[in-house]
């Protein structure tokens, strides 16, 4: 890796949704440019491209990060997700499934992000309180539904024992 | 929004990290989580010529106990202290004040390291290590040395580091006060703190005040030790007339800046207000011996 001179282009490779790809870009490309302009995937939504939107937010091995705040090339040897990973054969993750349920979306423009971060909390395993959902969608801005539809969504697919003793 | 161009080296270990920050010297700079450093870079309020990327390095991942000393490595991650079994369990300052930093999916990638070098002010990190005493442990191709966070910082987003070091680790004493709080007031979750909080106090069986360590942020161009408060509260048990003189103290050698988001007279106000808070939190769980 040494010595490269500033025109040179570095060879990336990485898991994206599950398929492995090989690449190079500039250093400074972000990786949210890499994934929408080299990859095609324009699912994941750039919006201010400094990090306080959480529209790029993406799963990088696993967590959810801005996309934006990151290069293309740091991405190399990792496996990223993104919103065009969640449906499997045709059939929406339950999160989509829930958003669409419970009018967690309007323009639609947050919403692979928000969805990115909610995959992770729902992931990681622990049933999370309405606090923590809140606190997780604080990364992330939404300027029509507004968040109680949002919040709902979540809580019905990540915390559904909960929603059931509510509805009662 | 792109960065300007640099070139770009992500070196596999430390040895090779300290190589390339000698061969590059004030060009190079070491990108680690990135969550300041690339808004910087994206909106071009910095060029470096050449970026070292850190994160592959995996001796600067780790947060152990050795000697009565937690050491944390710099590239842990904000999210992996925050959850970190050890820190919950001995140093509970962190664990309160890390979850004010940016938002999960920040911290998910933001460093700790990263945020001690970057300096901000009114950032958490640095605010916390300086209540606790921290020591900063730096590398260079010149070998390894230790400095004490009391003379780290300089001033805004500057510290003692030179252009050929890394900060590698930060090791936090075991033996903390029983009484701990953060306390901050931003604008909206995950903003820079307007004005922040840390306070660490040990207080004994019959509610004296041994040892007190106050930290302001936000009201200076390094995080502040409020050392007239410090001194006067030793030996003293927390009353309202204590408490009252305490907090005017905490904030005689602040002088914060006005800006958009507040006036001088405004953060000076919330300081008092949050040095309040963070001393009564502090003193009523050195009580009970939460910490």
């Amino acid at each position: 890796m040494s010595n490269l001179s500033v025109q040179d282009k570095v060879k990336i490779s990485f898991s994206i949704n599950g398929r492995e790809i090989e690449g190079e870009a500039e250093p400074r490309k972000l990786l949210s440019d890499f994934i929408r302009e080299d990859l095609g995937l324009t699912g994941t939504h750039v919006g201010c491209e400094h990090g306080v939107c959480g529209s790029c937010t993406v799963l990088y091995n696993g967590k959810a990060v801005r996309s934006c705040l990151m290069f293309a090339a740091q991405a190399d040897g990792s496996e990223i997700q993104t919103v065009e990973g969640l449906a499997v054969n045709g059939q929406e993750h339950p999160l989509q499934t829930s958003f669409t349920e419970c009018h967690g979306l309007q323009c639609g423009f947050c919403t692979p992000g928000i969805l990115m971060s909610s995959v992770e909390m729902l992931n990681s395993g622990e049933e999370p309180t309405t606090q923590e959902i809140k606190e997780m969608l604080s990364g992330h801005l939404c300027r029509c539904t507004g968040y109680k539809g949002i919040i709902e969504a979540i809580e019905k697919v990540c915390k559904p024992n909960a929603c059931k003793e509510g509805e009662n | 929004m792109k960065p300007a161009t640099f070139t770009y080296h992500r070196p596999a270990d430390l040895e090779e990290a300290v190589k390339l920050l000698d061969e590059y010297g004030s060009e190079g700079k070491i990108i680690a989580g990135g969550q300041s450093f690339i808004p910087i870079l994206n909106m071009r309020m910095s060029e470096p010529g050449c970026l070292i990327d850190i994160n592959q390095i995996e001796e600067l991942k780790s947060v152990r106990l050795e000697d009565d000393v937690i050491k944390i490595g710099a590239l842990t991650t904000q999210r992996e202290l925050e959850r970190h079994e050890l820190i919950k369990k001995h140093i509970p300052l962190l664990a309160e004040g890390v979850p004010f930093i940016g938002h999960v999916q920040t911290r998910n990638r933001g460093t700790v390291g990263g945020s001690v070098a970057h300096a901000d002010p009114s950032a958490e990190l640095p605010l916390c290590f300086l209540a606790l005493d921290a020591e900063i442990v730096i590398d260079s191709i010149d070998g390894k040395r230790t400095t004490s966070i009391n003379d780290f910082f300089i001033t805004y987003l500057t510290t003692e580091l030179m252009p050929e070091e890394i900060l590698t680790e930060i090791h936090v004493p075991l033996n903390q006060p029983n009484g701990y709080a953060f306390e901050e007031f931003s604008r909206r979750h995950g903003d820079f703190a307007l004005v922040a909080a840390a306070c660490l106090l040990s207080v004994d069986d019959d509610g004296i005040i041994e040892n007190a360590r106050i930290v302001l942020g936000g009201v200076e161009a390094v995080p502040l030790l409020a050392e007239e408060a410090m001194e006067y509260l030793e030996g003293k048990s927390l009353t309202e007339n204590v408490l009252e003189q305490a907090v005017e103290l905490a904030v005689v050698d602040a002088d914060p800046d006005s800006d958009l988001h507040a006036s001088k007279e405004y953060r000076l106000h919330l300081t008092k207000v949050m040095a309040r808070k963070a001393l009564l939190k502090a003193y009523d769980r050195g009580l009970r011996k939460e910490g």
